[in-house]
């Protein structure tokens, strides 16, 4: 059909995945993280046949994977979340230096308000730091237009490019017009022996940086130029500079102001700032988090007003932006309908370990036993919430092997574990395990296997048989034997449904003088969606003891029963929640947990 | 057919609020709305609280979310999150929200109260015009699957809205795997026939 445009309702994940696609991406590496898994995830499952793509076990491993690859003349992609590009940094640097026979671009899903990450950074700094031209987009439909233009610049400037993306434009969904896919022209037939441009040593690298000042001078000459920085002019009283998310909001809630949206957030169309401030009485610039643009605007000699009004913490939502700009006097009417009001003091829902979760016999122990445990990242960080409260310290991926290490080195009298799971271990566990056998240290590594990286959507690692779709088959490394391979004298194994299995193996670890690993076995109620019988509590026989409820299962609750002699309330299980596992029954004092007879 | 729309969807990781506001979208989409979607998860698959904002609008969306009181239909699948939700709501706005209760964990370890259902009433009736509350839970239990809990309210809301049954179809099946495109439809139907 003649003119007939395809559209789909996609995330921003989805586009940029699609917008890859179009690019004709032939790389894709990356490792899982909250907001950023859906690009990988709608690359295997729409076009995994014609392009080859992977969860690294790392995010440096992606990114260096990811440049080889371009070195060798295929366009690739990265993807990682905000903290994903710490991890990262070491490999993104060279990358700027050298550039590559074909176009290599990074995504960043940073985190404003802190859905589902440990801090709160503001990942557009790394621009300025590498010298790494950066994408931002508002919605969709640039998310996957900005993918092609940061290939085509990458292949124009060879240079790394970098998308910055937020939550709320991977998770958002908006409407797309999709194109076709552009192969790429380029074959290299040999790596280019081509020490001066491919080896950073100091001496080809020193000729190196100067190169990259000159050539990002360039692109911002050419920012000036791009369609994707945009001037809206309106009334010419106030005068916003914003990019990506920012714009969505900002034309919800200022729609008569002039609009600077710029579409590269590095380097600066410096010009254009200008002549967009001269025309404006008054210019804001809005951002998330840190003041990164306003700086820069400031050190034009351009006055501005930024982070005096507009705070570095959380989101800046429409319903926000109009609190404070009602508040500061810039709004004067406010369109929303204030007739209901919130209600107060309901009680609160936060996440908790699923009903059938193979971690809750851990923290259970632990818990009872009231153990030191320094923590990882992954659902298991849930044992940190009541009722277990057992997780004590989480700081980012990897730490907490480390973490347990500098506990047996300050001699603490009491004696330590960590938790961490199979994911995680192979992204940044195994160096710090290598690194306490090999320093003497103490303490019992608690290695959570549930047999995928389950928290961000139960992606393959190094251990699984399968690679991105499940359908696919991998080599799978037995951790249990790299373990031992690692020098650990004490390697048990147990099955993590087994409540006094778990609890013998810790004793058996704790009492090992000693490093050891406890690898406490079961699968992800997730990942099978096993299901068995349900359990039940036979009310005549629960004594309202509520050892149960330290299961911290959804599935249990107090019931309107109470024991006569103490008062306290008896349990019940919910069979719709309920699946089975059967950690509660082994609990029970009284065996008042039985399956369900139907 | 109006100009534009705003729904907010709201419930407990698991239920399936992120499927079926995408179905929602899709709807608005196929209908000749533009749409987007906003969803605020974080880790709330593990039972956490889930919210979707859907906005439909025939001159253009600009931001994905919704303002505080500016959302025409709040559809909640648990009645706790509805009432989280309820300052969203405009003027004579509706709500449309399942009776089934999960408690939270502050709740089923005694150290919280769950709102009676005289609270959650007299909230929902005081928040809304327009109030449609029954237990959709039970009514996909008898269908079968409780899964398919939500699609029973999104029949429901599908009678407060002139689209095209055959879109609800379409979108349905485009978003459920295709064994379980049967007991969508029949979930559909049933939560279409609980509102005249």
């Amino acid at each position: 059909m003649e003119g007939f445009v395809l559209k789909e309702l996609l995330s921003g994940n989805e586009a940029i995945a699609r917008g890859a696609y179009e690019a004709g991406v032939q790389v894709v590496t990356g490792y899982p993280g909250t907001p950023s898994s859906e690009i990988i995830k709608t690359m295997a499952s729409k076009y995994g046949k014609e392009i080859y793509m992977e969860w690294s076990t790392n995010e440096k491993v992606a990114m260096d994977a990811a440049a080889g690859a371009a070195y060798a003349g295929k366009r690739a992609l990265v993807t990682t979340k905000q903290v994903g590009m710490n991890v990262l940094m070491d490999s993104l640097m060279y990358t700027v230096y050298t550039g590559a026979e074909a176009g290599l671009v990074l995504v960043t899903a940073d985190d404003p308000g802190l859905f589902s990450s440990q801090n709160e950074q503001d990942n557009r700094w790394y621009s300025r730091l590498a010298k790494i031209p950066t994408f931002e987009p508002a919605d969709s439909m640039e998310a996957k237009e900005f993918v092609k233009k940061a290939f085509e610049l990458s292949e124009m400037f060879d240079t790394t490019c970098l998308i910055h993306t937020v939550m709320r434009v991977s998770h958002c969904k908006s409407v797309v017009e999709l194109g076709e896919r552009q192969e790429n022209p380029k074959v290299v037939e040999r790596l280019p022996r081509n020490l001066p441009k491919y080896n950073c040593t100091a001496m080809y690298a020193r000729v190196m940086h100067a190169k990259i000042e000159e050539k990002i001078k360039k692109i911002s000459e050419y920012a000036e130029t791009m369609d994707i920085n945009r001037v809206e002019m309106r009334d010419t009283s106030m005068g916003i500079i914003c990019t990506g998310i920012m714009y969505a909001y900002i034309k919800d809630v200022f729609p008569n102001a002039s609009v600077l949206k710029l579409g590269m957030s590095y380097p600066l169309p410096n010009n254009m700032i200008r002549d967009f401030a001269s025309k404006v009485d008054k210019l804001y610039v809005i951002e998330e988090l840190d003041p990164v643009i306003e700086e820069q605007v400031k050190a034009l000699g351009i006055d501005c007003v930024g982070k005096e009004i507009f705070p570095p913490c959380y989101e800046l939502l429409p319903d926000r932006l109009y609190d404070i700009c009602l508040e500061k006097g810039i709004l004067t009417e406010d369109p929303r309908s204030m007739d209901v009001k919130p209600v107060e003091g309901l009680p609160g829902r936060n996440p908790v370990l699923c009903a059938g979760c193979p971690h809750r016999s851990t923290y259970y122990v632990l818990k009872k036993h009231d153990i030191a445990c320094t923590g990882d990242i992954g659902c298991y960080n849930l044992g940190a919430q009541p009722p277990f409260e057992a997780q004590h310290t989480m700081g980012c991926m990897g730490a907490s092997i480390g973490q347990l290490h500098g506990l047996s080195i300050a001699g603490l009298p009491e004696k330590s574990v960590c938790t961490i799971g199979d994911g995680t271990f192979w992204h940044s566990g195994i160096p710090a395990l290598a690194n306490l056998v090999h320093n003497n240290g103490r303490g019992v590594v608690i290695l959570m296997d549930n047999a995928n990286t389950a928290m961000t959507g139960h992606q393959d690692n190094p251990a699984t048989n399968y690679r991105v779709l499940r359908n696919v088959p991998a080599t799978p490394i037995d951790m249990e034997n790299l373990c031992k391979a690692l020098g650990v004298p004490l390697v048990k194994t147990v099955n993590a449904f087994d409540v006094k299995a778990v609890e013998d193996g810790l004793k058996e670890c704790m009492d090992f003088d000693g490093p050891s690993v406890l690898i406490t076995k079961g699968e992800c109620v997730q990942f099978n969606k096993f299901s068995s019988t349900p359990y039940a509590v036979d009310s005549a026989r629960c004594i309202a003891c509520q050892t149960c409820l330290k299961c911290g299962c959804p599935a249990i609750m107090v019931s309107d029963e109470t024991n006569p002699k103490t008062g306290k309330r008896k349990c019940r299980i919910d069979a719709t929640q309920c699946n089975g596992c059967g950690i509660c029954s082994q609990v029970c004092p009284v065996k008042a947990i039985q399956k369900k007879e139907d | 057919m109006v100009n534009s729309i705003n729904f907010l969807m709201v419930g407990v990781g698991g239920q399936g609020t992120i499927l079926v506001s995408d179905i929602l979208s899709e709807v608005g989409m196929l209908a000749g709305y533009d749409a987007k979607k906003s969803d605020n998860m974080g880790l709330s698959v593990r039972g956490g609280a889930v919210s979707s904002h859907v906005r439909w609008n025939k001159d253009g969306v600009g931001c994905p979310l919704s303002m505080t009181g500016t959302v025409d239909v709040l559809v909640g699948s648990e009645p706790l999150e509805t009432m989280r939700s309820v300052q969203f709501l405009r003027k004579g706005a509706t709500i449309i929200s399942n009776t089934y209760e999960m408690q939270p964990m502050v709740v089923t370890s005694g150290l919280a109260d769950y709102p009676s259902k005289e609270q959650i009433d007299a909230c929902f009736r005081s928040a809304a015009d327009r109030v449609v509350t029954y237990d959709a839970t039970a009514v996909a239990v008898e269908l079968g699957n409780v899964k398919v809990m939500n699609i029973v309210l999104l029949g429901t809301l599908s009678r407060l809205l002139d689209v095209d049954y055959e879109i609800w179809v379409e979108a349905i099946s485009k978003h459920v795997p295709a064994k379980a495109k049967e007991i969508n439809i029949k979930a559909f139907d049933a939560g279409r026939e609980l509102l005249k």
